[in-house]
Protein backbone atom coordinates (compact mmCIF):
# COMPACT_ATOMS: atom_id res chain seq x y z
CA UNK A 1 0.00 0.00 0.00
CA UNK A 2 1.27 3.54 -0.40
CA UNK A 3 2.32 5.49 2.50
CA UNK A 4 0.04 8.69 2.87
CA UNK A 5 3.14 10.42 4.88
CA UNK A 6 6.82 8.97 3.95
CA UNK A 7 9.66 10.84 6.19
CA UNK A 8 13.07 9.96 3.84
CA UNK A 9 16.05 10.45 6.05
CA UNK A 10 15.15 13.60 7.94
CA UNK A 11 17.29 15.13 10.23
CA UNK A 12 16.49 18.12 12.29
CA UNK A 13 18.59 20.55 14.26
CA UNK A 14 17.63 23.49 16.42
CA UNK A 15 20.80 25.26 16.22
CA UNK A 16 23.96 22.52 16.67
CA UNK A 17 21.03 20.47 18.82
CA UNK A 18 19.97 17.48 16.70
CA UNK A 19 16.49 16.82 16.66
CA UNK A 20 15.98 14.10 14.60
CA UNK A 21 18.39 11.82 13.50
CA UNK A 22 18.03 10.50 9.99
CA UNK A 23 14.57 9.27 10.49
CA UNK A 24 13.02 7.12 7.46
CA UNK A 25 9.41 6.34 8.15
CA UNK A 26 6.24 5.89 6.26
CA UNK A 27 2.89 5.92 7.78
CA UNK A 28 -0.05 4.53 5.83
CA UNK A 29 -3.56 5.92 4.44
CA UNK A 30 -6.57 5.05 7.00
CA UNK A 31 -5.06 3.47 10.10
CA UNK A 32 -3.37 4.75 13.39
CA UNK A 33 -0.01 5.40 13.38
CA UNK A 34 1.13 5.46 16.97
CA UNK A 35 4.89 7.29 17.94
CA UNK A 36 6.19 6.66 21.07
CA UNK A 37 9.09 7.05 23.61
CA UNK A 38 10.70 8.90 26.22
CA UNK A 39 10.42 12.88 25.70
CA UNK A 40 12.75 14.56 24.07
CA UNK A 41 13.01 11.54 21.80
CA UNK A 42 12.25 14.26 18.93
CA UNK A 43 8.48 13.17 18.94
CA UNK A 44 6.96 16.81 18.72
CA UNK A 45 9.58 17.70 16.30
CA UNK A 46 8.04 14.93 13.73
CA UNK A 47 4.63 16.38 14.23
CA UNK A 48 5.16 19.86 13.50
CA UNK A 49 7.25 19.11 10.73
CA UNK A 50 4.84 17.50 9.19
CA UNK A 51 2.78 20.23 8.80
CA UNK A 52 5.59 22.74 8.39
CA UNK A 53 4.44 24.56 11.81
CA UNK A 54 8.07 24.29 12.54
CA UNK A 55 8.73 27.10 9.91
CA UNK A 56 8.28 29.79 12.03
CA UNK A 57 10.76 28.73 14.66
CA UNK A 58 14.12 30.25 14.31
CA UNK A 59 17.70 29.13 13.70
CA UNK A 60 16.65 25.70 12.70
CA UNK A 61 17.47 23.47 9.71
CA UNK A 62 15.97 20.11 8.40
CA UNK A 63 17.63 17.21 5.78
CA UNK A 64 15.51 15.05 4.13
CA UNK A 65 12.10 15.10 2.44
CA UNK A 66 8.57 14.89 3.72
CA UNK A 67 6.18 13.45 1.38
CA UNK A 68 2.58 13.91 1.22
CA UNK A 69 0.74 11.48 -0.95
CA UNK A 70 4.09 11.16 -2.94
CA UNK A 71 5.06 15.01 -2.86
CA UNK A 72 7.36 17.28 -1.34
CA UNK A 73 6.10 19.23 1.23
CA UNK A 74 9.11 21.47 2.02
CA UNK A 75 9.71 21.93 -2.05
CA UNK A 76 9.36 25.38 -3.12
CA UNK A 77 5.98 26.50 -4.38
CA UNK A 78 3.99 24.55 -2.07
CA UNK A 79 0.72 26.38 -0.68
CA UNK A 80 1.57 26.23 3.15
CA UNK A 81 -1.94 27.08 4.54
CA UNK A 82 -3.06 24.50 2.10
CA UNK A 83 -0.75 22.02 3.45
CA UNK A 84 -1.89 22.95 7.17
CA UNK A 85 -6.15 22.58 5.93
CA UNK A 86 -4.79 18.77 4.75
CA UNK A 87 -2.67 18.17 7.98
CA UNK A 88 -4.55 18.89 10.76
CA UNK A 89 -3.07 19.13 14.26
CA UNK A 90 -4.24 18.97 17.87
CA UNK A 91 -2.26 19.94 20.53
CA UNK A 92 -1.36 18.40 24.10
CA UNK A 93 -3.65 21.12 26.16
CA UNK A 94 -6.81 21.53 24.90
CA UNK A 95 -6.82 24.90 23.67
CA UNK A 96 -10.03 26.61 22.73
CA UNK A 97 -10.09 29.81 20.98
CA UNK A 98 -11.55 32.62 22.53
CA UNK A 99 -15.41 32.55 21.64
CA UNK A 100 -18.15 29.88 21.62
CA UNK A 101 -18.12 26.65 20.99
CA UNK A 102 -19.80 27.76 17.44
CA UNK A 103 -17.00 30.35 16.68
CA UNK A 104 -14.46 27.96 17.21
CA UNK A 105 -15.01 25.24 15.06
CA UNK A 106 -16.18 27.35 12.50
CA UNK A 107 -13.01 29.53 12.57
CA UNK A 108 -11.13 27.07 10.42
CA UNK A 109 -13.89 26.91 7.51
CA UNK A 110 -14.47 30.69 7.44
CA UNK A 111 -11.00 31.48 7.05
CA UNK A 112 -10.68 29.21 4.50
CA UNK A 113 -13.31 31.14 2.58
CA UNK A 114 -16.68 29.23 3.31
CA UNK A 115 -19.95 31.55 3.62
CA UNK A 116 -22.52 29.55 2.65
CA UNK A 117 -24.80 29.50 6.43
CA UNK A 118 -26.23 26.09 6.04
CA UNK A 119 -23.05 24.62 4.67
CA UNK A 120 -21.46 25.89 7.89
CA UNK A 121 -24.22 24.21 10.40
CA UNK A 122 -23.77 21.00 7.99
CA UNK A 123 -19.71 21.16 8.98
CA UNK A 124 -20.60 22.18 12.85
CA UNK A 125 -22.46 19.37 13.10
CA UNK A 126 -20.52 16.90 11.30
CA UNK A 127 -17.45 17.86 12.84
CA UNK A 128 -19.07 17.64 16.56
CA UNK A 129 -20.41 14.25 15.30
CA UNK A 130 -17.39 12.60 14.14
CA UNK A 131 -15.61 13.96 17.44
CA UNK A 132 -18.58 12.40 19.94
CA UNK A 133 -19.31 15.41 21.09
CA UNK A 134 -22.54 16.88 19.27
CA UNK A 135 -24.74 14.57 21.86
CA UNK A 136 -22.73 16.65 24.76
CA UNK A 137 -22.62 20.03 23.17
CA UNK A 138 -25.87 20.37 20.81
CA UNK A 139 -28.06 22.96 23.33
CA UNK A 140 -24.49 24.63 24.32
CA UNK A 141 -23.53 25.92 20.54
CA UNK A 142 -23.12 29.30 21.90
CA UNK A 143 -21.81 29.25 25.42
CA UNK A 144 -18.13 29.63 25.81
CA UNK A 145 -15.97 27.09 24.21
CA UNK A 146 -13.76 27.46 28.07
CA UNK A 147 -17.08 26.75 29.50
CA UNK A 148 -17.08 22.89 28.31
CA UNK A 149 -15.11 20.50 30.52
CA UNK A 150 -11.38 19.26 29.95
CA UNK A 151 -12.56 16.03 28.01
CA UNK A 152 -14.95 17.62 26.05
CA UNK A 153 -12.57 21.00 25.07
CA UNK A 154 -10.24 18.28 23.55
CA UNK A 155 -12.74 17.13 21.06
CA UNK A 156 -13.30 20.35 20.73
CA UNK A 157 -10.03 20.69 19.43
CA UNK A 158 -10.27 17.36 17.40
CA UNK A 159 -13.75 18.66 15.89
CA UNK A 160 -12.06 22.02 15.12
CA UNK A 161 -9.44 19.80 12.96
CA UNK A 162 -11.79 17.92 11.73
CA UNK A 163 -13.68 20.99 10.51
CA UNK A 164 -11.44 21.35 7.84
CA UNK A 165 -11.72 17.88 6.38
CA UNK A 166 -8.27 16.76 6.81
CA UNK A 167 -6.52 14.05 5.21
CA UNK A 168 -3.92 13.20 8.15
CA UNK A 169 -4.89 14.16 11.48
CA UNK A 170 -1.79 14.46 13.60
CA UNK A 171 -2.59 14.50 17.41
CA UNK A 172 0.19 15.55 20.18
CA UNK A 173 -0.99 13.56 23.57
CA UNK A 174 -4.28 14.54 23.29
CA UNK A 175 -5.43 12.82 26.37
CA UNK A 176 -2.62 13.68 28.76
CA UNK A 177 -5.20 16.34 30.08
CA UNK A 178 -8.09 13.87 30.64
CA UNK A 179 -9.43 11.54 33.12
CA UNK A 180 -9.60 7.78 32.08
CA UNK A 181 -13.33 8.28 31.07
CA UNK A 182 -12.67 11.31 29.07
CA UNK A 183 -9.92 9.48 27.44
CA UNK A 184 -11.76 6.44 26.89
CA UNK A 185 -14.24 8.74 24.55
CA UNK A 186 -11.43 10.29 22.68
CA UNK A 187 -9.80 7.03 21.95
CA UNK A 188 -13.24 5.52 20.98
CA UNK A 189 -13.53 8.71 18.85
CA UNK A 190 -9.98 8.05 17.18
CA UNK A 191 -11.52 4.32 16.30
CA UNK A 192 -14.12 5.64 14.34
CA UNK A 193 -12.26 8.45 12.67
CA UNK A 194 -9.27 5.94 11.31
CA UNK A 195 -11.49 4.64 9.29
CA UNK A 196 -11.58 8.55 6.90
CA UNK A 197 -8.01 9.63 8.33
CA UNK A 198 -4.36 9.19 8.37
CA UNK A 199 -3.93 9.17 12.20
CA UNK A 200 -0.74 10.19 14.03
CA UNK A 201 -0.80 10.03 17.46
CA UNK A 202 1.32 10.42 20.31
CA UNK A 203 -0.03 8.58 23.18
CA UNK A 204 0.37 9.27 26.65
CA UNK A 205 1.72 6.25 27.50
CA UNK A 206 2.57 2.98 26.74
CA UNK A 207 -0.72 1.54 27.73
CA UNK A 208 -2.81 3.46 25.27
CA UNK A 209 -0.44 3.07 22.60
CA UNK A 210 -0.92 -0.53 22.91
CA UNK A 211 -4.25 0.22 22.75
CA UNK A 212 -4.93 2.22 20.16
CA UNK A 213 -1.98 1.23 17.74
CA UNK A 214 -2.71 -0.03 14.06
CA UNK A 215 1.20 0.39 13.66
CA UNK A 216 3.94 1.68 15.93
CA UNK A 217 7.43 3.82 15.88
CA UNK A 218 9.68 4.03 18.49
CA UNK A 219 11.72 6.60 18.77
CA UNK A 220 14.58 7.66 21.56
CA UNK A 221 16.69 10.31 21.45
CA UNK A 222 15.85 11.48 18.05
CA UNK A 223 16.45 8.38 16.48
CA UNK A 224 13.54 5.70 15.25
CA UNK A 225 14.59 2.46 17.01
CA UNK A 226 11.65 0.45 15.39
CA UNK A 227 8.41 0.10 13.26
CA UNK A 228 6.05 -2.33 12.95
CA UNK A 229 2.18 -3.09 13.26
CA UNK A 230 1.13 -2.45 16.99
CA UNK A 231 0.38 -5.93 17.48
CA UNK A 232 3.69 -7.03 16.38
CA UNK A 233 5.73 -4.48 18.14
CA UNK A 234 3.97 -4.70 21.74
CA UNK A 235 4.28 -8.63 22.01
CA UNK A 236 7.68 -9.55 20.02
CA UNK A 237 9.91 -6.24 19.88
CA UNK A 238 12.85 -6.59 17.22
CA UNK A 239 15.32 -4.19 19.47
CA UNK A 240 15.98 -4.96 23.16
CA UNK A 241 15.78 -0.88 24.04
CA UNK A 242 12.18 -1.23 22.93
CA UNK A 243 11.73 -3.98 25.07
CA UNK A 244 13.41 -2.23 27.82
CA UNK A 245 10.82 0.50 27.32
CA UNK A 246 7.54 -1.42 26.68
CA UNK A 247 8.31 -3.50 29.83
CA UNK A 248 9.15 -0.63 31.96
CA UNK A 249 12.54 -0.87 32.44
CA UNK A 250 13.28 2.72 31.91
CA UNK A 251 11.61 5.62 31.12
CA UNK B 1 9.86 16.63 74.79
CA UNK B 2 11.30 19.89 74.31
CA UNK B 3 9.85 23.36 74.31
CA UNK B 4 8.83 24.36 71.01
CA UNK B 5 10.55 26.99 69.25
CA UNK B 6 9.12 30.55 69.04
CA UNK B 7 9.14 31.50 65.73
CA UNK B 8 7.09 34.66 66.35
CA UNK B 9 9.97 37.23 67.93
CA UNK B 10 13.49 36.35 67.59
CA UNK B 11 15.85 36.48 70.45
CA UNK B 12 17.17 39.65 70.08
CA UNK B 13 15.28 42.90 67.96
CA UNK B 14 16.65 43.03 64.54
CA UNK B 15 17.31 47.14 64.41
CA UNK B 16 18.78 47.09 61.38
CA UNK B 17 15.88 45.36 59.22
CA UNK B 18 13.45 47.69 61.52
CA UNK B 19 15.12 50.93 60.42
CA UNK B 20 15.03 50.25 56.75
CA UNK B 21 10.88 49.04 56.62
CA UNK B 22 10.46 52.25 58.39
CA UNK B 23 12.33 54.57 56.00
CA UNK B 24 10.24 53.04 53.31
CA UNK B 25 6.95 53.16 55.04
CA UNK B 26 7.06 56.93 55.53
CA UNK B 27 9.09 57.20 51.93
CA UNK B 28 5.66 55.42 50.67
CA UNK B 29 3.04 57.27 53.25
CA UNK B 30 4.71 60.96 52.47
CA UNK B 31 4.48 60.39 48.41
CA UNK B 32 0.81 59.46 48.93
CA UNK B 33 0.38 62.39 51.44
CA UNK B 34 2.14 64.71 48.49
CA UNK B 35 -0.72 63.17 45.89
CA UNK B 36 -3.36 64.29 48.69
CA UNK B 37 -1.54 67.67 49.47
CA UNK B 38 -1.62 68.76 45.84
CA UNK B 39 -4.81 67.74 45.43
CA UNK B 40 -6.35 70.30 48.39
CA UNK B 41 -3.85 72.75 47.34
CA UNK B 42 -5.81 72.49 43.78
CA UNK B 43 -8.97 72.03 45.02
CA UNK B 44 -8.49 75.45 47.27
CA UNK B 45 -7.42 77.71 44.59
CA UNK B 46 -9.38 76.39 42.45
CA UNK B 47 -12.98 75.63 44.00
CA UNK B 48 -13.72 79.40 44.49
CA UNK B 49 -14.33 79.96 40.83
CA UNK B 50 -17.19 78.05 41.30
CA UNK B 51 -19.57 80.48 43.32
CA UNK B 52 -17.05 83.61 41.64
CA UNK B 53 -18.76 83.37 38.51
CA UNK B 54 -22.13 82.25 37.21
CA UNK B 55 -21.84 78.51 35.69
CA UNK B 56 -23.31 80.44 32.20
CA UNK B 57 -19.61 82.34 32.58
CA UNK B 58 -17.88 79.27 33.44
CA UNK B 59 -19.06 77.38 30.71
CA UNK B 60 -19.35 79.47 28.52
CA UNK B 61 -17.83 80.06 24.92
CA UNK B 62 -15.64 83.12 25.46
CA UNK B 63 -12.76 83.30 27.63
CA UNK B 64 -11.59 86.63 27.97
CA UNK B 65 -9.85 86.89 31.61
CA UNK B 66 -9.45 90.63 31.19
CA UNK B 67 -13.00 91.64 30.37
CA UNK B 68 -13.80 88.83 32.91
CA UNK B 69 -15.43 86.58 30.77
CA UNK B 70 -14.14 82.61 31.82
CA UNK B 71 -15.56 80.49 29.43
CA UNK B 72 -13.91 77.33 29.97
CA UNK B 73 -15.72 75.45 26.68
CA UNK B 74 -13.35 76.54 23.78
CA UNK B 75 -10.76 75.32 25.92
CA UNK B 76 -12.04 72.05 26.79
CA UNK B 77 -13.38 71.47 22.88
CA UNK B 78 -10.10 72.64 21.95
CA UNK B 79 -7.94 70.32 24.56
CA UNK B 80 -10.71 67.23 23.22
CA UNK B 81 -10.08 68.30 19.66
CA UNK B 82 -5.86 67.43 19.47
CA UNK B 83 -6.38 64.74 21.96
CA UNK B 84 -9.38 62.76 19.77
CA UNK B 85 -7.31 63.63 16.47
CA UNK B 86 -3.84 62.56 18.24
CA UNK B 87 -5.36 59.28 19.02
CA UNK B 88 -6.96 58.43 15.69
CA UNK B 89 -3.64 59.09 14.00
CA UNK B 90 -1.97 57.23 17.33
CA UNK B 91 -3.86 54.27 17.22
CA UNK B 92 -3.87 52.71 14.00
CA UNK B 93 0.18 53.61 13.71
CA UNK B 94 1.12 52.37 17.19
CA UNK B 95 -1.11 49.10 17.06
CA UNK B 96 0.09 48.40 13.64
CA UNK B 97 3.94 49.20 14.45
CA UNK B 98 3.57 46.84 18.22
CA UNK B 99 2.42 43.67 15.92
CA UNK B 100 5.23 44.36 13.23
CA UNK B 101 7.66 44.59 16.24
CA UNK B 102 6.33 41.89 18.08
CA UNK B 103 4.93 39.38 15.27
CA UNK B 104 6.22 40.12 11.64
CA UNK B 105 10.01 41.31 12.34
CA UNK B 106 12.88 38.99 12.60
CA UNK B 107 14.31 38.66 15.79
CA UNK B 108 17.74 41.42 14.75
CA UNK B 109 15.26 43.48 13.69
CA UNK B 110 12.68 43.55 17.35
CA UNK B 111 16.23 44.35 19.06
CA UNK B 112 17.25 47.60 17.15
CA UNK B 113 13.84 48.75 17.04
CA UNK B 114 12.38 48.31 20.63
CA UNK B 115 15.20 50.32 22.30
CA UNK B 116 14.43 52.94 19.46
CA UNK B 117 10.97 53.01 20.32
CA UNK B 118 12.24 53.70 24.78
CA UNK B 119 14.18 56.49 23.04
CA UNK B 120 11.38 58.24 21.68
CA UNK B 121 9.94 58.47 24.61
CA UNK B 122 12.20 60.17 26.20
CA UNK B 123 12.55 63.11 23.65
CA UNK B 124 11.58 66.18 26.16
CA UNK B 125 8.21 67.40 24.67
CA UNK B 126 9.95 71.20 24.27
CA UNK B 127 12.26 69.38 21.86
CA UNK B 128 9.09 68.45 19.66
CA UNK B 129 7.18 71.29 20.26
CA UNK B 130 10.25 73.34 18.63
CA UNK B 131 10.38 70.43 16.05
CA UNK B 132 6.70 70.81 15.76
CA UNK B 133 6.89 74.73 14.90
CA UNK B 134 10.06 74.56 12.45
CA UNK B 135 9.51 71.43 10.02
CA UNK B 136 5.89 70.29 10.75
CA UNK B 137 4.06 73.55 11.06
CA UNK B 138 5.40 75.54 7.99
CA UNK B 139 4.74 71.57 6.24
CA UNK B 140 1.14 72.07 7.24
CA UNK B 141 0.88 75.39 5.90
CA UNK B 142 2.38 74.69 2.66
CA UNK B 143 0.30 71.74 1.92
CA UNK B 144 -2.70 72.82 2.82
CA UNK B 145 -2.33 76.88 2.10
CA UNK B 146 -3.72 77.56 5.67
CA UNK B 147 -3.01 81.04 6.73
CA UNK B 148 -0.74 79.34 9.32
CA UNK B 149 1.14 76.23 10.24
CA UNK B 150 0.11 76.16 13.77
CA UNK B 151 -3.34 74.59 13.75
CA UNK B 152 -5.38 72.08 16.00
CA UNK B 153 -3.95 69.71 13.64
CA UNK B 154 -0.23 70.15 13.83
CA UNK B 155 -0.53 69.90 17.73
CA UNK B 156 -2.37 66.02 17.40
CA UNK B 157 0.75 65.23 14.91
CA UNK B 158 2.96 66.33 17.74
CA UNK B 159 0.67 64.41 20.06
CA UNK B 160 0.17 61.65 18.08
CA UNK B 161 4.26 61.08 18.48
CA UNK B 162 4.09 61.15 21.91
CA UNK B 163 1.73 58.87 22.82
CA UNK B 164 3.39 56.47 20.22
CA UNK B 165 5.94 55.01 21.88
CA UNK B 166 4.03 54.47 25.21
CA UNK B 167 1.05 52.70 22.91
CA UNK B 168 3.66 50.79 20.96
CA UNK B 169 5.45 49.18 24.25
CA UNK B 170 2.37 48.62 26.30
CA UNK B 171 0.53 46.96 22.71
CA UNK B 172 3.75 45.12 22.12
CA UNK B 173 3.59 43.58 25.81
CA UNK B 174 0.15 42.58 25.36
CA UNK B 175 0.94 41.11 22.15
CA UNK B 176 3.90 39.23 23.64
CA UNK B 177 1.44 37.89 26.31
CA UNK B 178 -0.63 36.19 24.28
CA UNK B 179 0.25 32.11 24.35
CA UNK B 180 2.47 31.00 21.31
CA UNK B 181 -0.12 28.18 21.60
CA UNK B 182 -2.53 30.40 20.32
CA UNK B 183 -0.45 31.25 17.43
CA UNK B 184 0.53 27.49 16.57
CA UNK B 185 -3.54 26.83 16.84
CA UNK B 186 -4.02 29.33 14.02
CA UNK B 187 -1.43 27.96 11.94
CA UNK B 188 -2.49 24.30 11.90
CA UNK B 189 -5.93 25.50 10.96
CA UNK B 190 -4.73 27.04 7.77
CA UNK B 191 -4.52 30.36 8.63
CA UNK B 192 -2.20 32.64 7.17
CA UNK B 193 0.55 34.65 9.17
CA UNK B 194 -1.74 37.32 8.26
CA UNK B 195 -4.84 35.92 9.46
CA UNK B 196 -3.24 34.57 12.67
CA UNK B 197 -2.37 37.53 13.54
CA UNK B 198 -5.62 39.96 13.00
CA UNK B 199 -7.90 36.99 13.93
CA UNK B 200 -6.25 35.38 16.82
CA UNK B 201 -3.41 37.28 18.43
CA UNK B 202 -5.06 40.65 18.05
CA UNK B 203 -8.42 39.95 19.26
CA UNK B 204 -6.75 37.62 22.20
CA UNK B 205 -4.63 40.75 23.55
CA UNK B 206 -7.67 43.15 23.22
CA UNK B 207 -7.83 44.15 26.63
CA UNK B 208 -4.15 45.32 26.41
CA UNK B 209 -4.30 46.89 23.86
CA UNK B 210 -7.33 49.03 25.08
CA UNK B 211 -5.06 50.11 28.06
CA UNK B 212 -2.40 51.17 25.82
CA UNK B 213 -4.48 53.50 24.46
CA UNK B 214 -5.66 54.44 27.33
CA UNK B 215 -2.27 55.42 28.70
CA UNK B 216 -1.50 56.99 25.67
CA UNK B 217 -4.48 59.11 25.67
CA UNK B 218 -3.72 60.41 29.55
CA UNK B 219 -0.27 61.15 28.38
CA UNK B 220 -1.37 63.32 24.98
CA UNK B 221 -4.43 65.07 27.20
CA UNK B 222 -1.54 66.81 30.11
CA UNK B 223 0.86 67.33 27.63
CA UNK B 224 1.31 71.46 27.79
CA UNK B 225 4.42 72.48 25.92
CA UNK B 226 4.89 70.98 23.04
CA UNK B 227 0.74 71.91 22.53
CA UNK B 228 1.47 74.94 23.50
CA UNK B 229 4.20 75.68 20.89
CA UNK B 230 2.36 74.73 17.71
CA UNK B 231 -1.57 75.02 18.18
CA UNK B 232 -2.02 78.70 17.75
CA UNK B 233 -3.68 78.89 20.82
CA UNK B 234 -6.57 80.91 19.89
CA UNK B 235 -9.18 80.37 22.24
CA UNK B 236 -12.29 80.07 19.62
CA UNK B 237 -14.92 77.59 19.54
CA UNK B 238 -13.67 74.83 17.53
CA UNK B 239 -17.41 74.06 16.21
CA UNK B 240 -17.01 73.73 12.35
CA UNK B 241 -15.28 71.09 10.29
CA UNK B 242 -12.28 73.30 9.56
CA UNK B 243 -11.68 73.96 13.37
CA UNK B 244 -9.08 71.37 12.99
CA UNK B 245 -6.58 73.24 10.37
CA UNK B 246 -7.54 76.38 12.17
CA UNK B 247 -5.35 77.13 15.70
CA UNK B 248 -7.02 76.65 18.87
CA UNK B 249 -6.41 76.88 22.25
CA UNK B 250 -6.36 73.83 24.86
CA UNK B 251 -6.57 74.00 28.82
CA UNK B 252 -3.18 72.88 29.88
CA UNK B 253 -1.53 75.66 27.49
CA UNK B 254 -4.08 78.51 28.96
CA UNK B 255 -2.49 77.30 32.52
CA UNK B 256 1.14 77.62 30.88
CA UNK B 257 0.47 80.34 29.20
CA UNK B 258 -1.42 82.67 31.69
CA UNK B 259 -0.52 81.66 35.12
CA UNK B 260 2.91 84.18 34.82
CA UNK B 261 1.33 87.17 34.75
CA UNK B 262 -2.00 86.36 37.07
CA UNK B 263 -2.49 88.44 39.93
CA UNK B 264 -2.56 85.86 43.10
CA UNK B 265 -5.77 85.38 44.62
CA UNK B 266 -7.73 86.65 41.51
CA UNK B 267 -10.64 85.30 39.71
CA UNK B 268 -8.52 85.01 36.94
CA UNK B 269 -5.98 83.02 39.79
CA UNK B 270 -9.37 81.09 40.48
CA UNK B 271 -10.50 80.51 37.32
CA UNK B 272 -7.00 78.64 36.28
CA UNK B 273 -6.92 76.80 38.86
CA UNK B 274 -10.53 75.75 37.91
CA UNK B 275 -9.37 74.70 34.70
CA UNK B 276 -6.64 72.15 36.43
CA UNK B 277 -9.43 70.65 38.44
CA UNK B 278 -11.69 70.13 34.86
CA UNK B 279 -8.07 68.87 33.86
CA UNK B 280 -7.69 66.40 36.95
CA UNK B 281 -11.06 65.33 36.74
CA UNK B 282 -10.78 64.22 32.99
CA UNK B 283 -7.49 62.57 33.43
CA UNK B 284 -8.29 60.84 36.73
CA UNK B 285 -11.61 59.25 34.98
CA UNK B 286 -9.69 57.86 31.74
CA UNK B 287 -6.38 56.71 33.92
CA UNK B 288 -9.63 55.19 36.14
CA UNK B 289 -10.78 53.45 32.69
CA UNK B 290 -7.44 52.53 32.13
CA UNK B 291 -7.11 50.69 35.24
CA UNK B 292 -10.33 48.99 35.13
CA UNK B 293 -9.53 47.33 32.22
CA UNK B 294 -5.97 46.38 33.44
CA UNK B 295 -7.57 44.60 36.64
CA UNK B 296 -10.46 43.45 34.98
CA UNK B 297 -10.71 39.80 35.18
CA UNK B 298 -10.98 38.95 31.73
CA UNK B 299 -14.21 36.41 32.07
CA UNK B 300 -12.87 33.23 31.34
CA UNK B 301 -12.94 32.05 27.46
CA UNK B 302 -14.84 34.57 26.34
CA UNK B 303 -13.59 37.17 23.87
CA UNK B 304 -11.46 39.29 26.20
Amino acid sequence: MEPKIRLENVSYYYGNQPALRDVTLDIPPNAITVIFGPAGGGKTTLLRLINRLNDEVEGTRMTGRVLLDGQDIYAPGVDVPRLRRRVGMVFALPLPLPGTVRENILYGPKLAGVRDRARLEEILERSLRLAALWDEVKDRLDDPASRLSGGQQQRLCIARSLALEPEVLLLDEPTSGLDPISTGKVEEALQELKHRYTIVIFPHSVQQAARVADYAAFFLMGEMVECQPGRDLFTTPRDRRTEDYITGRFG
Amino acid sequence: MGKPKRLSHPSHPRWGEFAIESTIRVLAFSSIGFVILIFFFLVREGFPIFWETSPENLFGTRWYPTFGLFGTLPLILGSFLVTVTAILIALPLGVATAVFVREVAPNWAREILKPMIEVLAGIPSVVLGFFGMTVVAPLVREVLGAPTGLTAFTGALILAYMALPTIISVAEDALDAVPKSYRDAGLAMGATQWQTIWRVVVPAARSGIVTAVMLGLGRAIGETMAVMMVTGNAARMPLTLDSLFRPVRTMTATIAAEMGEVAQGSVHYHALFGIGIILFVITFIINAMAAVTIFKKPRRGGLR
